[in-house]
């Protein structure tokens, strides 16, 4: 039965005179794995932050799990619809310290077995928790960073062209663990792409164009 | 006491200044009116508060030392104020930050007996707290500016993995702390080896014995590491939250 986690209504974003995202009305069902594609600066990744509670909508609503986003505590929000950002940025020296930091905020003991059985799914190992972030190259970032985001569990995981500038192999490994996400673990993915392989393994493709919303049969909003 | 300082040895002194402008003139550095004004103003302002001073020193009475020190600490709070580059509420902010700093500072000061309560220790000191305090609280208002344009993407990935306000921003609010804090820290590092600080010159330059002097000079340098902790912390706890709107997204 189709249960909505997600619903757009006439969702617009403007700045100063031009708008960006036109009257976007869609929903995302729970457990659903959704890739949205279109021409760059259509308002992909606009559309992606709203949904994150990273930007606020000029107009419309979004409603998540039936509720108005905005009667969320934005905080309690983003820990279970987790953003994850096009180009990985890590902080702090080593990979611990990121990889500890969804545990922290959470006043959690950091589960590095947890850690580590991620990192082997990724194609990294135990001694990448150690490693200065400065000594890493970007595929391993972005790895990292995608981890990070999913160790403690989100509902729904939104990523933006995390693959875009990485190679075949990488896009691959995470390709896999991002749909192991969503089968096993049950995590809604609402995926901006423009790689083939992703939109195949996606259960609907939504496509922008110019800041307005079509699905992938056509039907627009 | 041998103070020879008089208006005419002033205007003999005076000849330094034209040093300055001698030397911007021949390097081109289009200072000269900044000097001028600079120097017109100095002498104004020093005139000035002399004769308030002495008349506030003379009358002795609490309501009105009261009232200087809180237009020490209204001028002290605006000027930090100014340094923030547009933050909003940055009077409000450098207010609390330097009556608090102020406050505390002074009230150890006077429970310790090492001030008592009389216009002539109470405002020199008052300044000299307030004076540090607001530069310290720039020197915060301008790292934290500074580290919320070059950390915004990381400020961003912790607001995205769920982080509160104060978890994402924590490592820049301690950063200014310890750039506020900084210069009071080295110049406490330094003190008589390389600078006679002022509060010391001045009192050996009124003829009180070094060894007394320095007991003073000890008593702001302990004073001003305490007014510039307590004001950057203020400062900085307070101001970070003005780099978010109310939907805690990181503005800009």
């Amino acid at each position: 039965m189709y249960e909505p986690i997600i619903e757009l209504n006439h969702l617009s974003f403007k700045v100063d005179d031009k708008l960006i995202l036109n009257d976007a009305t869609f929903s995302i069902g729970k457990g659903d794995f959704v890739t949205i594609t279109g021409p760059s600066g259509s308002g992909k990744s606009t559309l992606l932050k709203i949904i994150a509670s990273m930007l606020s909508q000029t107009s419309g609503k979004i409603k998540y799990k039936g509720k108005d986003v905005e009667d969320y505590d934005p905080i309690a929000y983003r820990k279970e619809v987790s953003y994850c950002f096009q180009t990985a940025t890590l902080f702090g020296k080593t990979v611990k310290e990121n990889l500890a930091f969804p545990y922290e905020i959470r006043q959690e003991t950091f589960d590095e077995t947890k850690a580590i059985r991620y990192l082997d799914k990724v194609g990294l190992n135990e001694t990448y928790l150690t490693k200065k972030i400065n000594d890493l190259s970007g595929g391993e970032k972005q790895r990292i960073a995608l981890i990070r985001n999913v160790l403690i569990l989100p509902e729904v995981l939104l990523l933006d062209e995390v693959t875009s500038a990485l190679d075949e192999e990488n896009k691959q490994v995470i390709g896999r663990f991002v749909q192991e996400m969503n089968e096993t673990k049950k995590v809604t993915v609402l995926w901006v792409t423009h790689n083939p392989s992703e939109v195949a393994e996606s259960d609907r493709v939504i496509k922008i164009i110019n800041g307005g919303v079509k699905e992938k049969d056509g039907l627009e909003n | 006491m041998d103070l020879r300082i008089n208006n005419t040895s002033l205007i003999f002194a005076l000849g330094l200044v034209f040093v300055a402008l001698a030397i911007v003139y021949r390097e081109k550095l289009d200072l000269g009116k900044d000097i001028v004004v600079g120097v017109i103003r100095a002498v104004i302002q020093l005139f000035l508060v002399g004769y308030v001073l002495g008349y506030v020193f003379k009358l002795d009475n609490n309501i009105v030392t009261f009232t200087m020190v809180l237009v020490i600490i209204f001028n002290a709070s605006h000027n930090a104020g100014k340094r923030s580059q547009g933050l909003p509420h940055a009077f409000k902010i450098s207010f609390i930050a330097i009556l608090t700093a102020t406050s505390l500072t002074l009230l150890i000061l006077l429970l310790s007996g090492s001030l008592v309560f009389k216009p002539s220790q109470i405002v020199p000191i008052t300044g000299m707290i307030a004076s540090n305090s607001m530069v310290a609280i720039g020197i915060c208002y301008r790292n934290l500016n500074g580290k919320f344009v070059d950390q915004r993407q990381q400020i961003l990935e912790k607001l995205a993995l769920g982080a509160d306000l104060k978890q994402a921003s924590i490592s820049i609010v301690r950063d200014s702390i310890k750039a506020g804090m900084s210069p009071t820290i080295d110049s406490a590092k330094t003190v008589g080896l390389v600078s006679l600080p002022g509060m010391m010159s001045g009192l050996m330059f009124a003829g009180v014995d070094p060894t007394h002097a320095i007991k003073y000079q000890i008593m702001v340098t302990f004073m001003l590491i305490s007014t510039t902790s307590i004001a950057s912390v203020i400062a900085s706890y307070m101001a970070y939250k003005n780099f978010y709107n109310e939907r805690k997204q990181l503005i800009g």
